[in-house]
């Protein structure tokens, strides 16, 4: 008896370790989930915090004229809101899904390159709070500190040295530059274990959707990241070693930054949008009851947005005065990416059909992703009529469009991803009751703010504007925006207090909650560190299908 | 009221200018497209009083971009309407009942025929809206320029606007006078632009999209208004802190009163001898180093010249009226409208405030 509570461990005293050894176990730790829960803490943070900085956008924009913040209060509100939404909420919370799920659902017990995994968490946690140090002592010592206020994607020559004194440029500059360095290392560390880490019998064939959009994902990551890099690089060459790249006073371009920052910043939109795609190919089938439909159209429409996504990305150029050669070729290349996003829509649509739709939050999530990025999608046909965007581009329909994808599809998928796999994360259920909730007010709120917020573009209101004049007929549709806002506000209140209290009063999940197919489900919620106590062998794309239906295995119908 | 009703009639006949006169019937897509150009000239003019609506077009150029906009929206409602209407079938149709069986459904896998059709129809529509765009890209980029076309040199400063007149000699800023086009005898306007520090965008969205205004980069673009009047617009790319407050004023004008104002812009400036005084004070300060004022010894060119400020109805780049309260509140501190604009508060005192102020009025 005795030597076996020895072996054994008793697991009260275990649970009564200090603070400073879960810490360290934490900051140590080379696990894939506790690196991917981490990422997904860092990026939950940054979303409200971001989120903050909208509203006071919102309600410095509720009236004409309003002295709310100054201008220069709101122009770094607008710049760090995106900023950090893109690179500290976007690419975080993704990776972080990623990190958490890929090897689980190739039946791996970690990522290819464990360490790593971790070095490129923490660098890109640093990058963030490098950003936001600004605050503290962005303008040098002189000043009060101050946050960049060049926009988020910094148009050159307003981030020369005259035009943009002090240090706030520089701390954009560098937080960049530090967290696409730990982009990087988390794509390579995907892709290395999505080819080579899968199980026995799982031919590329066989992964899961989500590991194919994760690799796509990656890819793109690699090809864009660079650029944008290079393009900092050289921007802190021009600021501090005299360099011209964009000084347009000394012979620069001011053009080729934009060619630098778009090479990224387009493919950047289908790095976010396409984990959002891997969430919904997994959890739409799931709670139709159905398989996926038209599995191998689904993986060549990923891998076809991936290389066309690579030469759209001067359509945000379209009134710089390219000429009418390069508009049109741009044009055609951005229309033709709807072709293979239109796929993916009637693949949803085709799963939905005829199948046993069970509407619980998480699915009722990814309803309102399926409508909410057809009419992201419609727009970006509109705005990608090079004309069209003449008038448009930089106004608030384009503001309203890009939200429309960024929180209507992405952020709408990544609560839907929430629901779903909250309960193997943490082993207790979130609860459907609050969820219902946090679901209505957040699409009601959705509504209002980015629906009406097409319209003051279409009346001429532009982007980035502190203030507007009263007469120009802006006014009540602002209001209507900025009254959505709240709406969202509370509907995020509601979320995250669910995470926190489901964690310690949710049901219990149990390995398998939503009986579906995919190998995460196969082993306890949470998982333990190994993943699997044996590596699991596959026969289809949905192994546990196979185990629950032996009479009509999946692998019949490849 | 009226006038807008009769806008709005007018719009109508502009939007439906593409619908055939023969036929006694129309096809349900030109319903739709009829339906949806209605609710957006209504939308547009219930929301917009003072015309930065690119919904209601005055020039060739913001027309054709009407047109092709009305075609790209009704083409993707009627997507819009299909796909949705589809999904919600689908949503109501194979909903999970209580008391169902607890059988899953039939497993499809997928199917070539079905899937080819969605990949074939697509690409057919993105064919027909490529053709039709890249018209509208030619035709716009590439127009020949008349021999009778007013050229005019925009440079986009820190938040206002310059604009040269080569051939005509003159200079002048924020407030931009051009010559009416006659349809019949098109007179359009060129305009040639650059920028003298940061990226700026010269959007007037009745007259035409929005062309950049690029640092050590030339852009062109053309305006045609076909009616005279007042046509407002304001910068579209972020430029720095009051991004806000750079706005844009066209005056259309009919050919007298644009003769008449490019006489009156030529002229040396007024040399009233009541403002000697004013002018005497700001010679004496810094306002030279930035300003011009034609025939003294103003000739800075940081800021708008202002030999005929007091012919423009604005100030501070359109942000507020020029009244001589407004003017005087400008000149003591312009943060006081504008925050962030370059020009320092002059710190003059009250006596030499009103002077300079009276000899600004004097300037027409």
């Amino acid at each position: 008896m005795a030597t076996q509570t020895q072996v054994k461990p008793d697991p009260q005293l275990q649970s009564r370790r200090g603070t400073f050894d879960v810490l360290q176990d934490w900051v140590t730790t080379v696990d894939h989930k506790k690196i991917g829960l981490m990422y997904i803490a860092y990026a939950l943070i940054f979303l409200v915090v971001a989120g903050i900085e909208a509203l006071l956008i919102r309600i410095q924009l509720a009236i004409p004229n309003n002295t709310f913040v100054s201008p220069q209060t709101f122009n770094r509100l607008f710049t760090m809101h995106g900023t950090t939404m893109v690179f500290f909420v976007g690419m975080p919370i993704l990776f972080g899904f990623g990190n958490y799920l890929v090897p689980l659902m190739i039946g791996a017990r970690d990522m290819a390159f464990p360490r790593l995994n971790a070095f490129s968490f923490w660098i890109s946690a640093f990058g963030g709070i490098l950003l936001y140090c600004s605050y503290l002592s962005g303008f040098g010592l002189y000043g009060a500190g101050t946050a960049p206020d060049v926009g988020w994607f910094a148009y050159a020559p307003l981030t020369a040295r005259v035009f943009s004194p002090g240090h706030s440029t520089d701390y954009w500059t560098l937080s960049i530059l530090i967290s696409g360095i730990g982009s990087i290392g988390t794509a390579l560390n995907i892709v290395a274990t999505a080819l080579c880490m899968r199980c026995p019998g799982m031919k590329l064939g066989r992964m899961p959707l989500l590991v194919w959009l994760y690799l796509v994902t990656s890819g793109l990551v690699f090809v864009t990241i660079s650029p944008l890099t290079a393009a900092q690089i050289m921007l802190c060459i021009d600021r501090y070693l005299g360099g011209h790249f964009f000084d347009t006073q000394a012979g620069g371009s001011a053009v080729l930054w934009m060619h630098f920052f778009w090479i990224f910043g387009h493919p950047e939109v289908y790095i976010l949008v396409l984990p959002a795609f891997a969430f919904a190919n997994e959890i739409i089938p799931v709670f139709s009851r159905k398989a996926i439909f038209g599995y191998p159209a689904m993986v060549s429409a990923s891998v076809g947005i991936g290389f066309i996504s690579l030469s759209v990305w001067a359509h945000h150029m379209f009134t710089v005065g390219m000429g009418p050669g390069p508009n049109a070729f741009f044009t055609f290349s951005t229309m033709v990416i709807s072709v293979p996003t239109g796929i993916k829509i009637f693949n949803w649509l085709a799963t939905l059909w005829g199948g046993n739709i069970h509407f619980t939050t998480s699915m009722k999530f990814a309803i309102a992703f399926l409508f909410q990025f057809l009419i992201a999608g419609l727009t970006g046909i509109m705005l990608s009529v090079s004309p069209f965007d003449w008038q448009l581009g930089n106004s608030y329909f384009v503001v309203a469009h890009f939200h429309y994808v960024l929180v209507g599809a992405i952020l709408t998928m990544i609560f839907s991803a929430f629901y779903y796999w909250y309960p193997k994360m943490s082993g207790r259920m979130l609860s459907e009751k609050l969820g219902n909730w946090h679901f209505w007010l957040f699409v009601i709120g959705f509504h209002l703010t980015f629906d009406f917020m097409h319209i003051p573009g279409m009346l001429g209101m532009p982007r980035r504007i502190y203030t507007y004049e009263a007469d120009r007929g802006w006014a009540l549709l602002n209001q209507i925006v900025s009254s959505g806002a709240v709406f969202q506000a509370v509907a995020t209140l509601i979320f995250v207090w669910n995470l926190v209290a489901s964690y310690f009063k949710g049901e219990k999940a149990g390995p398998d909650p939503w009986d579906a197919w995919t190998l995460e489900w196969s082993t306890s919620s949470p998982p333990p560190s190994y993943n699997f106590a044996t590596i699991p062998t596959v026969e289809s794309r949905r192994p546990l299908w196979d185990r629950k239906h032996p009479e009509e295995p999946d692998e019949l119908f490849e | 009221m009226q006038m807008r009703i009769a806008m709005f009639f007018s719009l109508q006949l502009i939007a439906s200018r593409g619908l055939s006169p023969h036929a006694d019937w129309l096809p349900a897509s030109e319903w739709v497209r009829y339906a949806a150009q209605n609710l957006i000239c209504l939308l547009a003019l219930h929301f917009n009083q003072t015309g930065t609506s690119m919904f209601a077009p005055q020039a060739t150029s913001s027309r054709s971009i009407f047109g092709l906009s009305m075609l790209v929206l009704s083409i993707c409602a009627v997507i819009f309407l299909i796909v949705s209407s589809l999904l919600l079938y689908t949503l109501i149709r194979y909903r999970h009942r209580r008391g169902f069986t607890q059988r899953e459904p039939a497993q499809i896998y997928g199917s070539t025929q079905v899937e080819l059709s969605w990949t074939v129809i697509p690409i057919l529509i993105v064919i027909v809206l490529f053709l039709a765009t890249a018209r509208v890209i030619f035709v716009t980029e590439t127009a020949a320029k008349p021999s009778n076309a007013l050229d005019v040199v925009v440079i986009g400063h820190q938040y206002w606007w310059e604009y040269r007149y080569p051939k005509l000699g003159v200079v002048t800023a924020n407030e931009l006078h051009i010559p009416v086009s006659d349809p019949t005898h098109p007179a359009p306007t060129y305009l040639t632009m650059s920028s003298a520090d940061t990226d700026h965008s010269f959007w007037v969205p009745r007259l035409a999209g929005k062309m950049d205004v690029i640092p050590n980069k030339v852009n062109t673009m053309w305006i045609d208004p076909d009616k005279p009047g007042l046509y407002l617009g304001q910068c579209g790319q972020y430029c720095g802190t009051q991004h806000a407050k750079m706005l844009i004023r066209i005056y259309a004008d009919s050919p007298t009163d644009f003769a008449a104002w490019i006489a009156q812009q030529r002229q040396t400036a007024a040399q009233n001898p009541a403002a000697a005084n004013g002018r005497a004070v700001f010679e004496s300060n810094a306002c030279v180093n930035c300003h011009t004022v034609s025939g003294t010894s103003a000739r800075g060119t940081f800021g708008p010249d202002l030999s005929h400020v007091a012919s423009r109805a604005t100030i501070a780049s359109g942000a507020v009226p020029n009244t001589p309260q407004n003017l005087r509140a400008f000149i003591d501190d312009p943060a006081h409208f504008k925050p962030g604009a370059l020009m320092p508060a002059m710190r003059l005192n009250a006596r030499d405030l009103d002077a300079v102020t009276q000899y600004l009025t004097t300037l027409h």
